[in-house]
């Protein structure tokens, strides 16, 4: 397998995060059935789980969604107790979407290629034309 | 002070109260999106009512901590307790949605629902308006939390509530959409409840509009048409996150027009309970596929089974599909009966913070500000001030993703323009938070050269911690009032 990549999941994925209590979702969203299909096979609850754990190492729940080609994903004791005493600035965790965009997963140039020529699944009428890989 | 009837239950909306939108006569309902939070914008919400043909606009000015911040409020001053920017709000909306029989549910009540509902018809009435305001209350269970042989464990990590008992300040059951529907039934132009399930300010309207089985709702069609009302409310529920706002991705939300004039979103629901989102014409935003799906799954833990007091909605199934610009097509939830417990959230008073932050420039900046922590840190330790805590992260270097990223050398570091450090104190003791920051002045003068500013004299606060847990449905007992002519 010498000639996969590493690639961060901002890539081909977008992703919101959000509180309850001391926990932090995600939704992970590919931009279409091809990203889909990478990021279903990569990202694991133990990936994220370990993605995270340098930071923050609790336990990760994830459930696939294919019919809107969706990870939920679930990060627990990731706020020191919960917003109300949580001592960061972003004590919500809203940049947390973000740092799970930077999770590195390993694609062939292929699927990569794949996933950033399809066109994606929603409607973006003032979207400039993405090309190259 | 008229007097405020006390109404229970289901009661048949009054034949001289019959409306243009009255139950059980749409073919379909429009709803539009309030507010996201307290303090968020209310004026996308002119756009909705003026060019969005809508019956109803529901606004959600409770987050999980903003019952905190109330309960400050109401410690300061017993009248208030409520989200006081219904006030403002309505003295600019009402005025527009009267005249095209616009009605309005809010959560804005807070701990203080009355107090929030007499603070509006006062105002209102000062402009010689007069609408129904139906108040919706019941959801205050603090004393229930304190009964010492009922369990309460926290619904997370499963605890015992005896270890914050003494410390709760407040204690709110989410209430679902059969109060508001029942208000909406008795005429109320205006709702303002207390704590309520976020999306069930869009499902009671739905309910009473569309005319659908709630309590009743057993069969697997009007299970699933509740669920379809449950996402679409969870949907409206952010504001602005539900059209194109914080569209978290790499290079693509700034293919988002016009933010600065964002359409909050509108649903259009249909008996059936098949909806579609979209939001004004001539808004900034954007309602796509993608767009959408991020908020349908925002603060959604296992998405086969959302909860709510109404249905359990599982999202397994659900379709979204663009017909055309800013309208997508909800169809496909699914809903099974609610638990026969509700979800409370109670806060605790737990401790104290004050926080500092403080830059210095170049040169040798990471070193002063590493010198600068251990100047605090002796100080903390040689005037035996007690602390739980000393967090410290530095603000544009690490403080968004922590320890994911490795910082860069010392030696890159002091090359830098500037670094800065923010120093938060987690402490038992209120004086200590309240002394922490004067252990930093006489550093502008004796400490480490070159800083270039100071923030957080006095900068201290208490810290809440949050008990999710359950209560049996028959504990709490939701109340419909009605407050009617002159204040």
């Amino acid at each position: 397998m010498t000639d996969t990549l590493r690639i961060p999941l901002a890539r081909i994925a977008h992703a919101r995060s959000g509180d309850k209590a001391d926990w932090v979702d995600f939704g992970l969203f590919a931009w279409n059935e091809a990203g889909y299909q990478l990021i279903a096979r990569e990202v694991t609850a133990a990936r994220v789980q370990a993605h995270f754990a340098p930071w923050l190492p609790g336990q990760v729940d994830a459930w696939p969604l294919p019919n809107i080609l969706a990870i939920k994903l679930v990060l627990h004791g990731a706020l020191q107790g919960g917003g109300a005493r949580n001592l960061r600035l972003d004590n919500l965790g809203k940049a947390m979407g973000a740092a799970l965009l930077r999770l590195e997963i390993e694609v062939t140039p292929e699927e990569l290629a794949q996933a950033l020529q399809s066109p994606k699944q929603g409607w973006w009428p003032d979207a400039p034309q993405v090309t190259g890989v | 002070m008229s007097t405020a009837g006390l109404l229970l239950g289901v009661v048949p909306h009054p034949k001289s109260r019959m409306r243009q939108h009255d139950a059980g006569m749409n073919s379909s309902i429009r709803i539009g999106s309030g507010l996201g939070f307290y303090g968020d914008n209310w004026e996308p919400v002119v756009a909705s009512i003026e060019h969005g043909n809508v019956q109803f606009i529901a606004s959600d000015h409770l987050a999980e901590l903003t019952l905190a911040i109330l309960q400050k409020d109401r410690q300061r001053d017993p009248a208030l307790g409520y989200a006081r920017d219904v006030v403002p709000m309505l003295l600019r909306l009402w005025p527009l949605m009267q005249p095209r029989g616009v009605r309005f549910v809010c959560n804005a009540g807070g701990l203080n629902p009355m107090g929030a509902a007499q603070a509006v018809r006062t105002a209102l009435a000062a402009k010689g308006w007069h609408p129904r305001i139906a108040v919706i209350s019941g959801d205050d269970v603090l004393g229930q939390l304190h009964h010492p042989d009922v369990r309460f464990d926290h619904l997370m990590n499963g605890s015992d509530i005896t270890t914050v008992r003494e410390r709760l300040v407040f204690g709110n059951a989410y209430l679902g959409a059969q109060p508001i529907a029942d208000a909406l039934a008795q005429g109320a132009d205006i709702v303002i409840t207390g704590r309520v399930a976020d999306a069930a300010l869009f499902l009671g309207p739905l309910v009473y509009g569309l005319d659908w089985k709630l309590h009743d709702a057993t069969r697997e069609e009007d299970l699933n048409r509740l669920a379809q009302g449950l996402a679409v409310g969870h949907l409206l529920e952010c504001s602005g996150q539900g059209s194109g706002g914080n569209f978290g991705s790499q290079g693509a939300w700034q293919c988002i027009p016009d933010l600065a004039h964002i359409g909050y979103p509108i649903a259009e629901v249909y008996a059936d309970g098949t909806a579609v989102i979209t939001k004004p014409p001539g808004t900034g935003g954007r309602v796509n596929f993608d767009t959408v799906r991020q908020q349908l799954l925002y603060e959604v833990h296992n998405p086969h089974a959302y909860f709510s007091p109404d249905v359990v909605l599982d999202m397994g199934q659900i379709t979204l599909t663009d017909e055309g610009l800013d309208r997508v097509r909800l169809t496909g939830a699914r809903g099974t009966r609610p638990p026969e417990q509700l979800k409370v959230v109670a806060g605790f008073e737990d401790g104290f913070k004050a926080d500092i932050t403080w830059g210095f420039s170049w040169p040798d900046a990471w070193d002063k500000v590493k010198a600068a922590e251990a100047i605090v840190r002796q100080q903390l330790h040689e005037r035996k001030m007690p602390f739980d805590e000393l967090f410290v992260e530095y603000p544009g270097l690490n403080s968004a993703h922590g320890a994911l990223v490795s910082l860069p050398s010392a030696a890159e570091l002091n090359e830098r323009t500037e670094i800065w450090v923010r120093m938060v104190l987690r402490t038992r003791v209120k004086a200590v938070a309240d002394g922490f920051g004067r252990l930093f002045p006489w550093m502008a003068l004796s400490g480490p050269a070159y800083t270039c500013g100071f923030q957080g004299m006095n900068n201290s606060s208490q810290l809440l911690g949050i008990w999710p847990t359950l209560i049996p449905r028959e504990q709490v007992q939701a109340r419909v009032e009605m407050l009617e002519g002159q204040p």
